[in-house]
């Protein structure tokens, strides 16, 4: 069984976000990368499914060579081969395009996204490219287990989740749930070393297609100074909240 | 040029949702003199639709299907989209609608934008603000293609009304041809959602143990409210995955949100400050919530929670 994981380097999360050339790009300055969380969850899962069946893992992203040192780190965790497509992302679709192409070229049984990245937050590469493809598509999913190719998958909804079956090859969102955070797996001395022999295969782009395009950044205004209520005074809060804010 | 929207239901009512996304929509067909086509599933009735501007409605009926199917879903709307001759296609930020929008948009060859946040600043090309990196900014994106999708973030826009009378026309549903088949459904009934909450109440570390979860279930019960809590609360099993609300959790736009005993970290704040009103009780003064926040409460939730209750309890009588 071959498993394509999608990964997206995001700036770390607490990392404090700024924009250069008058807000048209993102300033990357001294913000660390980190892999997508979602996109760890997915591939936590794919190395499971490695582990207990022998499954052959691959880590795919779209971007230049800044993002080489996640796609290593992917590689200490376990993955087999990484593959970069060198081509800076203009938008979700234009990462599907690229990501449908590597599949026309070489198809797998299972493509993992996560729900969706930290950074843009489209959430919509998953989708795009399971549509381009012609494949099931199922976001935010929280849990899957196989049997031979047929799937039985979790999807968290508003207030509950669907429990559902499918057929691979498909295409789902991972978030957490599908592992848990105690599961992520750090990677040890002897991944790092390994990690250096495995491939990293750097391929050009293969399409130029894109749907949108940002013109510009902005940030939300500073914040006013918090109204604070004394704790004998609930009185206050309730007024404030209901004549004020006129939310009660 | 028309305008479709794809309006939610629950148990045959129409969801907020549906009528932030109508009001919504009517607001840029007022803009372009367009018409504001609704497609609504499973509906009891669509009256409520007359008084938020709708002109023309189709009602599908999944009878026989009463789980969602994407698949089905996205192909019954693309129809109405390539027969209306639509240009602008919206939904909203609810689970389904933003399942359903990039594989609706690349089946009819749109661009999608998700994340938005105010009416289009331009409509030839289409150019509107959306909220990226967790709302720490935004972006004006630019369609590039003839049509586009719109999810719009919940409590964005808001509601507004406007007389109507439109016509209703029944909408076939799509046939499947996807495998993947829903087998059940597992849906809390009787409790507001956080997606669908006008107010949330959420529980911190600092509320020290699931016993003492009362407070927060008690004051959201006086308000109406859904309750959330913290990544660590739920980590440590006080409280469902389901409620794990920021960053990696779930993401919260209501018109109030109640922080209680949490901390306030950066992670935290990423998933819920694009709600409107935030309120914070913490014991310690030095909290980072307190710079995020817009009314705050330096006490000891234990006291004060029961306190608010009790006062928000005898105003409703
Ligand atoms: C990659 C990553 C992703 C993350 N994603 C999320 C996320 O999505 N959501 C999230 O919430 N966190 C997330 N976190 C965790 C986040 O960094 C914080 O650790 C977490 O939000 C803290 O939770 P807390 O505020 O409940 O607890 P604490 O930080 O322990 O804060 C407890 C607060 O309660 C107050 N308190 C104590 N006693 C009382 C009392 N009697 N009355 C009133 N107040 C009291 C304290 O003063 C304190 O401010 C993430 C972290 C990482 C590294
Ligand atoms: N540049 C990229 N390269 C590879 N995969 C990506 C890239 N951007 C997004 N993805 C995948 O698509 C998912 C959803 O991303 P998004 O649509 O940007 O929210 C991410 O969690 C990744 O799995």
């Amino acid at each position: 069984m071959n498993i394509l994981v999608c990964i997206s380097n995001v700036p770390d999360t607490t990392s404090k976000i700024n924009f250069k050339d008058e807000n048209k790009s993102f300033d990357s300055n001294g913000v660390q990368f980190i892999i997508n969380p979602n996109d760890e969850f997915g591939l936590t899962r794919a190395i499971w499914l490695q582990q207990k069946s022998g499954a052959k893992v691959t880590v795919v992203t779209v971007g230049d060579i800044s993002c080489e040192p996640i796609l290593r780190k992917c590689l200490a965790i376990g993955a087999d081969k990484a593959i970069r497509i060198d081509v800076v992302p203009q938008d979700g679709y234009f990462v599907a395009s690229q990501l449908s192409a590597l599949y026309k070229n070489t198809p797998y049984d299972l493509i993992i996204t996560g729900r969706e990245s930290i950074d843009y937050n489209g959430g919509m590469v998953g989708g795009i490219l399971a549509t381009l493809l012609d494949l099931p598509y199922l976001a935010n999913c929280i849990q899957m287990e196989l049997e031979g190719n047929v799937a039985t998958l979790q999807r968290e909804i508003d207030g509950g989740k669907e429990i559902l079956s499918g057929i691979l090859p498909m295409v789902i969102g991972a978030q957490k749930g599908l592992v848990e955070e105690s599961d992520l797996i750090i990677p040890n001395m002897r991944g790092i070393m390994q990690a250096r022999q495995k491939p990293l295969e750097v391929l050009s782009a293969f399409s130029d297609e894109n749907t949108s395009k940002v013109n510009i950044f902005e940030k939300p205004p500073a914040k006013g100074p918090v109204k604070l209520v004394d704790a004998g005074d609930i009185d206050a809060l309730i007024d404030l909240l209901q004549n004020e804010a006129k939310v009660l | 040029m028309s305008i479709v929207v794809f309006i939610e239901s629950q148990n045959g009512v129409i969801k907020k949702s549906g009528l932030e996304v109508t009001s919504y929509g009517r607001a840029i067909a007022d803009l372009n003199g367009d018409s504001l086509v609704a497609v609504v599933f499973n509906p009891e009735d669509t009256v409520i639709l007359n008084s938020h501007g709708v002109d023309k409605i189709y009602s599908v009926n999944t009878s026989n299907n009463k789980f969602f199917n994407v698949d089905q879903y996205s192909s019954t709307l693309a129809n109405v989209v390539e027969r209306e001759g639509a240009n602008i296609i919206i939904v909203s930020a609810s689970a389904d609608g933003r399942y359903l929008a990039p594989i609706l948009a690349t089946k009819l060859k749109a661009a999608y934008m998700s994340n938005v946040v105010a009416l289009p600043s331009s409509f030839n090309p289409i150019i509107v603000k959306r909220s990226c990196f967790t709302n720490k900014a935004f972006n004006e994106t630019e369609s590039k293609k003839s049509k586009t999708v719109l999810s719009l973030s919940s409590n964005a826009f808001g509601v507004h009304e406007k007389a109507s009378s439109p016509e209703v026309f029944e909408q076939k549903f799509s046939e499947a041809s996807s495998s993947l088949k829903v087998t059940s459904v597992d849906k809390v009934i009787d409790k507001v959602t956080i997606a669908d909450a006008d107010i949330v109440i959420s529980g911190g570390r600092g509320l020290k143990g699931p016993e003492n979860w009362h407070l927060i279930e008690d004051l959201a019960e006086v308000l109406g409210a859904a309750t959330a809590c913290s990544k660590p609360v739920s980590d440590m099993g006080w409280r469902p995955h389901s409620e794990h609300v920021g960053q990696t959790g779930k993401p919260v736009a209501t018109n109030l949100y109640f922080a209680i005993g949490i901390s306030g970290a950066i992670q935290h704040l990423a998933g819920i400050n694009s709600s409107k009103i935030k309120v914070v009780i913490n014991n310690d003064p030095e909290a980072p919530f307190f710079k995020a926040a817009d009314y705050g409460i330096v006490g000891d939730a234990f006291e004060v929670v029961p306190k608010l209750i009790e006062k928000l309890k005898a105003l409703q009588q």
